[in-house]
């Protein structure tokens, strides 16, 4: 559009749990985040399989993926969401982040971070000041596709 | 009666609350550790194996990869184990003075029931909303169905001269923000689904919200509607101490644990399920679990003690709750077709419930105080009974506001009364 802010776009996001996690508050939560912001969003809601998230997120080619979970399975369940949607060629370099609690411990030491951004996520939002950290890399990324 | 049904009515007798935690680990040797350690806790308590996330979702190859490679889990996972290891789990430990109760979250739990059962457990939690609505993308239709199957299976034992126990999760469903009305009015028909499918000794549950009065009168409604309609069977009600976001200082947890006690002394609840001091952050250690279990019931002698009873003032919680009872019995003589079709007519809608099968017109909306309005009730008929004029909770930060009044409460309730730590007194 023509009359859109310079180094702003809309995007289209795709917000999803993963097979193991019925959590869904987190879900509603980032959902109306996003639309707060301007961005269009599809939730995908609880328990989602591996195979329904690859196939809406080829369908659909959004700017952004963006993977919830907090049941304490999302770093074991992301390392392998996380190499099923990088393995499509339409989704290679697609923006996919991961948040929330990831582990069953308590936050980590960054190992764990470490390891899913290694594994394919371009941004891991573990807990504390997760948000924040999420809305930086959301204004990176909205400023960046456009320009 | 034996079994489960029959330590609580007898600890109810004596005058005892029975305590119980949440409790679930991957390993056999821990999760037998815990359920020692509860048994030997300073209370009346009852045992429990929580399950992990793979097995209430059916994801069974998932759990045996993790439990083959040493990742931990949030529960244990029994499907995945022979029998004979959850019974060497259980031995020695489980008896008529220790009954231990499987907690899952289930839509369609078969496995795990047959698992329960081929362990020599009869007593478990759930039902065909509660478990799906919450836990599932499973059409609502095919949990029912399961659940029926399951209740059949589970009652088919009391051939051997036991007597099954299965409490219904109706009372908690998405852990906050839902007024009680419907928490209650799910709970009694998820009782009277599982008699209809044969079951003769139940629970109710009721989870604490966020205003102590409000739940006290939810906690009246809950028996009275229970002492109404499931006369002919034997059942109790169960608390759960607060289920949505819980406060982060230990404190604050210990003040939301040490109100969830006393609540269930008030309104003569058999029995609470308790949370611990690492709620807000991870699962929980068996230490935490036995402090938690030990705190609450200090608590609770005391508050009896105290003979406080509640004198509950009635704001129509109770007649809003009967309203949806009846309006859901209206729909057929079948409790499980009844429960299909008042979903799909959105007589029954659970708020901010994303499940599909839920029709998702209702909002609420919390007061100053903690007390939980409908602001839309939606396609529920009890439309006219409904103050009008509150707008519903609207944006991600009046909703994190709304999800975490609780915890700031309670949270700021310990750092003004520090002193107040540890086993508390009642103020
Ligand atoms: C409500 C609740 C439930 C409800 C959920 C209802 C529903 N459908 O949503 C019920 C009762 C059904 C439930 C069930 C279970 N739960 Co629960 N639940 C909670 C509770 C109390 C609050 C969660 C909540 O609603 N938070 C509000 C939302 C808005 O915040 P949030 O989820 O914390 O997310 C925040 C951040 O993490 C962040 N965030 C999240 N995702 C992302 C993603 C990105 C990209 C970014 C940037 C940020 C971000 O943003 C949010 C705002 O700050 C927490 C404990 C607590 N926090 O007090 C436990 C908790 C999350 N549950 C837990 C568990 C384990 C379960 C169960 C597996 C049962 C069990 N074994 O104990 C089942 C789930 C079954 C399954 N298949 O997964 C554990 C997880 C343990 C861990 N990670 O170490 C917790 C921490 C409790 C505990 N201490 O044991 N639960």
């Amino acid at each position: 559009m023509e009359c859109e802010r310079v180094g702003h776009r809309e995007l289209d996001v795709i917000v999803t749990s993963m097979v193991s996690d019925s959590h869904t508050w987190n879900l509603v939560f980032l959902q109306l985040l996003l639309e707060e912001l301007g961005h269009r969003v599809t939730n995908l809601g609880a328990c989602v399989p591996d195979e329904l998230v690859v196939e809406e997120c080829r369908r659909a080619e959004p700017d952004l993926i963006v993977v919830s979970s907090v049941n304490g399975h999302g770093f074991n369940d992301g390392m392998r969401v996380i190499n099923g949607l990088r393995s499509c060629p339409e989704l290679m370099g697609t923006p996919i982040v991961i948040g929330g609690k990831l582990g069953i411990a308590g936050v980590g030491d960054g190992a764990s971070a470490r390891a899913l951004r290694a594994a394919g996520f371009d941004g891991v939002f573990e807990e504390g000041a997760s948000v924040e950290a999420f809305l930086e890399f959301l204004e990176s990324l909205s400023t960046r596709v456009l320009l | 009666m034996t079994g489960f049904g029959r330590f609580v009515a007898q600890a109810r007798a004596a005058g005892e609350l029975v305590v119980q935690p949440r409790m679930g680990m991957s390993d056999p040797l821990v999760m037998r550790d815990g359920l020692a350690a509860t048994r030997r806790a300073a209370a009346t308590t009852v045992g429990t194996i929580t399950l992990d996330s793979y097995t209430r979702t059916g994801e069974i190859a998932a759990a045996r990869r993790a439990i083959d490679e040493g990742v931990g889990l949030n529960g244990y996972p029994i499907v995945s184990y022979e029998a004979g290891v959850t019974r060497a789990v259980l031995s020695g430990i489980a008896d008529a003075g220790f009954p231990v109760q499987v907690r899952h979250g289930s839509a369609r739990p078969e496995a795990i029931f047959a698992a329960l059962l081929a362990a020599g457990l009869d007593a478990t939690e759930g039902g065909p909303v509660s478990y799906c609505l919450p836990y599932s993308r499973a059409p609502l239709r095919e949990a029912v169905a399961s659940w029926e199957r399951c209740c059949e299976l589970l009652a088919s034992v009391r051939g051997t001269g036991l007597e099954p126990h299965l409490e219904t999760f109706g009372g908690c469903m998405m852990g906050q923000l839902c007024p009680p009305s419907l928490l209650v009015a799910i709970s009694v028909l998820e009782g009277l689904f599982f008699r209809q499918h044969g079951l003769r000794s139940i629970s109710l549950s009721y989870a604490q919200q966020a205003n102590i009065h409000q739940d006290e009168e939810a906690v009246a409604a809950l028996s009275r509607l229970a002492a109404e309609l499931l006369a002919d069977i034997d059942w109790h009600v169960v608390v759960y101490a607060y289920m949505g976001v819980y406060p982060q200082s230990p404190g604050g947890a210990q003040l939301l644990l040490d109100e969830a006690a006393r609540l269930s002394v008030r309104t003569g609840a058999a029995r609470l399920i308790v949370k611990t001091t690492a709620e807000a952050h991870r699962i929980p250690t068996v230490a935490e679990n036995v402090r938690a279990l030990e705190s609450a019931a200090g608590v609770a002698a005391e508050e009896r003690r105290a003979g406080a009873h509640a004198s509950v003032p009635d704001t129509g919680l109770y007649a809003e709750a009967r309203a949806l009872v009846d309006a859901v019995l209206e729909l057929g003589e079948d409790v499980g077709r009844a429960l299909v079709r008042a979903f799909a007519k959105g007589y029954l809608d659970v708020p901010y419930c994303l499940h599909p099968d839920n029709a998702g017109r209702s909002r609420s909306r919390l007061d100053a105080g903690g007390r939980l309005h409908w602001a839309t009730a939606g396609s529920m008929p009890i439309a006219s009974m409904v103050e009008k004029g509150r707008s519903p909770i609207l944006g991600s930060s009046e909703l994190l506001g709304a999800l975490s009044y609780v915890q700031r409460t309670f949270d700021r309730r310990a750092y003004e009364a520090p002193a107040g730590a540890g086993i508390s007194v009642s103020r």
